[in-house]
This record gives structure tokens, sequence and C-alpha cells, in this order.
């Protein structure tokens, strides 16, 4: 009883920290740092959904995240005039999600088939395939360029990518999505995906189509990432090749890994701290050596928190709680187990 | 998938091509032009046999998908050049640069990979961020530009070959280099005590070990294998292209879709997978420039589709 309580509270502390922050943050703190972790945050959570309850690790999100964003700036307002047709804005984010939700159905029915370390590697190459075919493509993609200029919508003549409107926007999107998430595994869905993951033949042999569930995963998860792709075209105005590079992808693995795949707000608290290392990391060392940097910093938390900074505050937060009581066990052995499959 | 449709399958890939460029030039040297992108496609499938072999060997043994695999191959590289810079001679360096990547593959091994048995998907994070680790430092040492280890004299030049015109000789050697290796290690898999143990720890790996044989030191010896031949592979593509920045990623991209085409864990089916790679490849950057990159993509999601475990994937 006490616990729920605490719980309650936490959530509205932080619900009202989310809501006033603009207003008295700066502008660099508001969007650089917040928008900018919830957005990764958000295909970060798409993948959490994938690898964490689903136990497919896929390459392939942030490549979803990019058909969104292709797709939104080619039929929508940016500074290219040659190529693109642009539509009313609503119809421009429909045509991004449907784009990227279906990209992400067609991944996870190539990808369904193979499992563990086989899908990382379909997933991966999927990316690369997209990466080249990005690149090089005139027509459509805009080859090395890209496009640039990408105007975000204008709603009841409040330009959406200013920092505060913008701001909400993300927050709003990653609120909705998060409690998606967290409504969805406790669905039949959610159960019978935790389900295949931790024994796909006997949800087989049980009657579940275990080749449907996955692709569904990929499909919800899709739609997520395409979200947070639409975002991140509005973020940074353009959307070229590089940002959909190995690189790029690699950076979403490496978020969902600092903040533990366990729980949905481990994607959100990995972004936060992967944009926080991002930025303030120069300070203390090179800015070219910001890979080496990170690289140590995953491998840290690899070795010796296999789940996140999430998993580091649940254990500490259980400490103090059995000083005080006797030890909650049941949440312990549900985050335990994450990255051993 | 049989032998003919993957014949088929490459002439579809090149088809339109062929024909378009068959309009525009005589016959004569259509031939010629297709003779030596067949030619380049072997020497590129060389290459990536080698450095796959030891990929897959890893992969098959301790079932870890060694991301790491592409940084091993620039080590090696970077090394086999100060190598070559102060003893000029290139036998030593290629030495040197193998040998420097063994170890560093035997580090990976023992001083990360072995603290998590059986943890796949932690181990092949693992080994994500030690290659962004080692190809940061790398870039730190020998920064960005890029280098090429000089071929040695005897293999420098070209000879001339019939219905081609000239060809260097040490694209040609190292095609030969490739099948001496495919034939040492299936010597070493077949016909010794260590590729015994191999073998019988790909099949069971427990059973091998309640057998009172040392699992843990076969695990080392093919660490070091797999980085030996990675890193050997560095230096003869250091020799035959250049060494750079993010020759990492490209040459790690090319082992996975090799050894995902041939199956993991099978050396034939590195070969197979080399060859069909290296001609897709080739083929499709001389006749449709534009979209050459692609196809090996479209190749690796078709045989995935059609053979999850690749073509000589066990168990399928």
């Amino acid at each position: 009883m006490k616990d729920s309580e605490n719980r309650y509270w936490i959530w509205s502390l932080a619900g009202v920290f989310l809501l006033v922050f603009p207003l008295y943050a700066p502008a660099f703190w508001v969007t650089q740092i917040a928008s900018q972790s919830f957005i990764l945050g958000t295909i970060g959570l798409s993948l959490v959904l994938l690898a964490g309850y689903g136990g497919m690790v896929s390459m392939a999100q942030l490549a979803v995240a990019g058909v969104a964003g292709y797709f939104a700036a080619y039929f929508g307002v940016h500074s290219g005039a040659s190529l693109g047709h642009p539509l009313p804005w609503g119809l421009t984010v429909l045509v991004g999600l449907a784009a990227g939700t279906t990209f992400a159905t067609l991944v996870g029915l190539t990808a369904v088939r193979c499992q563990g370390i086989y899908m990382i590697m379909i997933t991966l190459a999927i990316a690369v395939g997209l990466f080249y075919l990005a690149r090089q493509n005139l027509g459509f993609f805009n080859a090395y360029n890209g496009f640039h200029g990408v105007k975000a919508p204008v709603l009841l003549d409040t330009d959406l990518r200013q920092p505060i409107p913008f701001y909400y926007l993300c927050l709003g999107c990653a609120v909705a999505l998060y409690a998606l998430v967290v409504h969805l595994v406790r669905t039949p869905f959610g159960l019978a995906l935790a389900g295949v993951r931790d024994d796909a033949r006997r949800m087989r042999t049980l009657g579940f189509d275990v080749g449907q569930i996955r692709v569904l995963a990929f499909l919800i998860a899709g739609f997520i990432a395409s979200v947070g792709g639409l975002l991140r075209l509005w973020y940074a105005g353009s959307i070229s090749p590089g940002s959909i590079n190995v690189g790029a992808s690699i950076t979403i693995l490496i978020i969902v890994i600092l903040g533990g795949m366990a729980k949905p707000i481990g994607a959100f608290a990995g972004a936060l701290l992967f944009v926080l290392i991002q930025n303030f990391a120069i300070d203390f060392i090179d800015r070219e050596r910001f890979n080496t940097m990170i690289g140590i910093i995953l491998l840290s938390i690899i070795l010796f928190l296999p789940n996140g900074a999430v998993g580091l505050v649940e254990s500490i937060a259980k400490r103090f709680r059995a000083e005080a009581g006797p030890s909650d066990r049941r949440s312990e052995t549900g985050a335990a187990t994450e990255l051993r499959r | 998938m049989e032998a003919s449709q993957k014949v088929s399958l490459i002439t579809f890939l090149v088809g339109s091509g062929v024909d378009r460029v068959n309009q525009k030039t005589s016959a004569r040297v259509d031939l010629k032009f297709f003779f030596t992108v067949a030619l380049n496609s072997l020497t590129l499938a060389a290459l990536y046999f080698i450095v796959a072999a030891g990929f897959t060997l890893v992969f098959g043994l301790m079932r870890v998908l060694n991301l790491a695999h592409g940084a091993i191959y620039l080590l090696g590289a970077y090394v086999g050049f100060e190598v070559m810079q102060a003893t000029e001679e290139w036998l030593v360096a290629a030495a040197g640069g193998a040998i420097a990547a063994a170890l560093f593959g035997i580090f990976i091994h023992v001083a990360i990979l072995s603290w998590m048995p059986g943890q796949e998907l932690r181990q092949t994070l693992a080994t994500v961020a030690v290659s962004l680790i080692a190809a940061d430092l790398m870039i730190a040492v020998w920064g960005g530009l890029s280098y090429q280890i000089e071929v040695p004299d005897l293999l420098f030049g070209s000879v001339p070959i019939p219905r081609i015109g000239k060809y260097p000789i040490f694209r040609l050697t190292l095609i030969g280099l490739a099948v001496a290796i495919g034939l040492l290690l299936w010597l070493l898999l077949n016909r010794t005590r260590l590729g015994m143990m191999i073998r019988a720890g790909v099949d069971d790996r427990e059973m091998l070990a309640a057998m009172g044989k040392n699992v843990p030191l076969v695990f080392v010896a093919v660490a070091g294998l797999g980085g030996l031949l990675a890193g050997l592979g560095g230096v003869v593509g250091g020799s035959a292209l250049a060494i750079a920045p993010g020759e990492d990623a490209r040459v790690l991209l090319s082992s996975l879709v090799v050894v995902i085409v041939g199956g993991m864990g099978s050396v034939v089916g590195a070969a197979m997978g080399a060859i069909l790679v290296g001609f897709a490849e080739q083929f499709g950057l001389a006749y449709t420039p534009t979209y050459g990159v692609v196809y090996t993509f479209l190749i690796m999601v078709m045989v995935l589709s059609l053979r999850p475990r690749g073509l000589f994937g066990a168990g399928a």
C-alpha cells in the first residue's frame, strides 16, 4: 500500500515538472536536451517493445523512422522545389506514418523467420540496404543531398517547431506512446508476445500463431518509430542518408542498453543519458574521442549493469526498501533475466 | 538452392545491364569487359572468403556474433602497414598484421566475452562496444588518411591473360592464397586433433566438455584463428585496395552478408557466399553503377526468406 502511494507521488511530481519545465528553462535545455531526448526515447521505445517484450532485437527501427521521415519530407513542404508533392500537412503526417508502419511490417515479415542473432543480422542488413538505396536514388530520396528546410506543421497559427510548442508536441507523443506500450504489455496480446519471447515452441503448441504475433509487434513498434521519425524530421528540419546510417542505427541500440530494456521507461532514461553525455562530454574529453568514451560507458554497462540505468536505480531503491521493511522480490525476478536471451 | 538457380539469379541481376551495354559497343570489347569484371569478382570473393572464414568459424563454435571482426581486420591492416614501413618485407608485414589481429581476437574473447558465457545477445552487444572503441582509437593513432601497403616486387606488375589483356599479378596471387587458405582450413578441420575438437564443439559443446576436453582452450584457439584470418585479410586487402577508417564497417558488413548467405559456421558456405557476393557486387557496379551496392542486400534477403539458416547452414 505504502509502495503504491510513493509511486503515485513520484509520477505526479514528474508530471508537474515536465509540464512547467519549459516555462523556466533556457531554450537550449528545452529543445536540444529535453525534446531531443523525447524523440530518441520514442524511437528507443519501439526497440524496447520489440527487444524487451518480444525478444527480437531489431536494428532497423531507425530505418523505419527514416522511411517515415523521408515520405513526410517528400510529401511535405521543404526548400528543394524540384522534387516532391506537397500535401496538406494532415495528409503529410498520415502518409509518413503509413509508410513507416508499412515498411516496418515488411521488415517484420522478412525477419520473423530468423531468431536471436540472425534477426540482428537481417535487420542490420535491411537498414544498411536502405541507407545505400537512399544514397543512390535521386528520384525519391534525392540521393546524397536528401531534403532540407523541411517545415513543421502550423496549427492554430502556432508554428509547431517553435521551442515551447515543439517541446509539448514531443512530450505529448512520448507520453501517449509510453502509455500505449505500458497498456499493451498487459493486454492478452502483450502477454502472448512475452510468451513467444520465453518459449515460442510452447506457445505454438498452445495454439498461438507465433509468426502473426511477431509481425504484429513489428507493426506496432513500426508505428511508434514512425512517430519518432516525423518528430526527428521536424527537429532537424532535414533528412539525408547520413541520418539513417549504421552509426545512427547503433545509437538507438546504445540508448536502449544505457537505459535498460526491461521496462519502457528505460528508453527515455537512456535517451536522456545519451543526449546529456553527447552535449557535455566535450567539457571533459576531446570532442574527437566521443566514440571511445561512449564505447567504454556502453561496455561497462553491458559488463556490470545488464539492466541499464533503470535497473541500477531499481536495485538501489530496493536496498533502501529492504532496510525499511521486507523486500519486494517480484520486481527483481521480472527484470533480472532481460539480457540473458 | 540449386547451383543452376544461383547462376540464373546472377544473370537475372546483371542481365538488363548487359543488354544496354551491348547496344552501345561492339561485342568483342564487351566480352573483354565481361571477363575482366568476372576476374575482379573472383579477386574480391577471395578477400571476402579469407575474412569471412574466421568470422564463420568463431560463430560456429562459440555462437558469438563478433561484430568487432571489422575492427580486427583494420587493426591487422594498420599493423601490417607499420611493419611494412619498418622492414620492407611483405611476408613479415603479413605475419605481423595477422599475429597482432590474432592477439586482439584472443584479448576480446578472454577479457570480455568469456565473462558472459552463453549470453549471446549480451556478448554481441559487447562486441559492438569494442568495435566502437577500437575504431575510434585507430583514428586517434593513424588519423583519417588512406594508406596502402606496398606490394612485393615479385608480385608487382601485371601478366597478360588471353581475352582480358593485362591483369595485376597480385590479384591473381590473392585468388591462389584464398584457395590455399581454404585447403589448409579443410585439412585443419578434418585431419587434425584440434579440428576434430572444433567440429565436435560446433555440434555439441556440453558433450565435448563432458568428454574431458578443455573446451575453453579450444575457444581461445578458435578466437585466435579467427583473428589471424581477419588480420591476414587486412594486410592482403590493404595491399590490393586501401586502409582507411570506415573499412572496418565495410568489411564487417560484407562478411556478415557472406556468412548469412553461405550459412553461419560453414567454411564451404563462406566460400560459396563469398563468390556469390563478390560477383553480385562487381557485376552490379560494372553494369548498373547506380544500384550496384543494393544487389548484395537483395540477395541476402532472398536467401534468408528461402533458407533462414543460409545455403549451407545446419538445421534449416
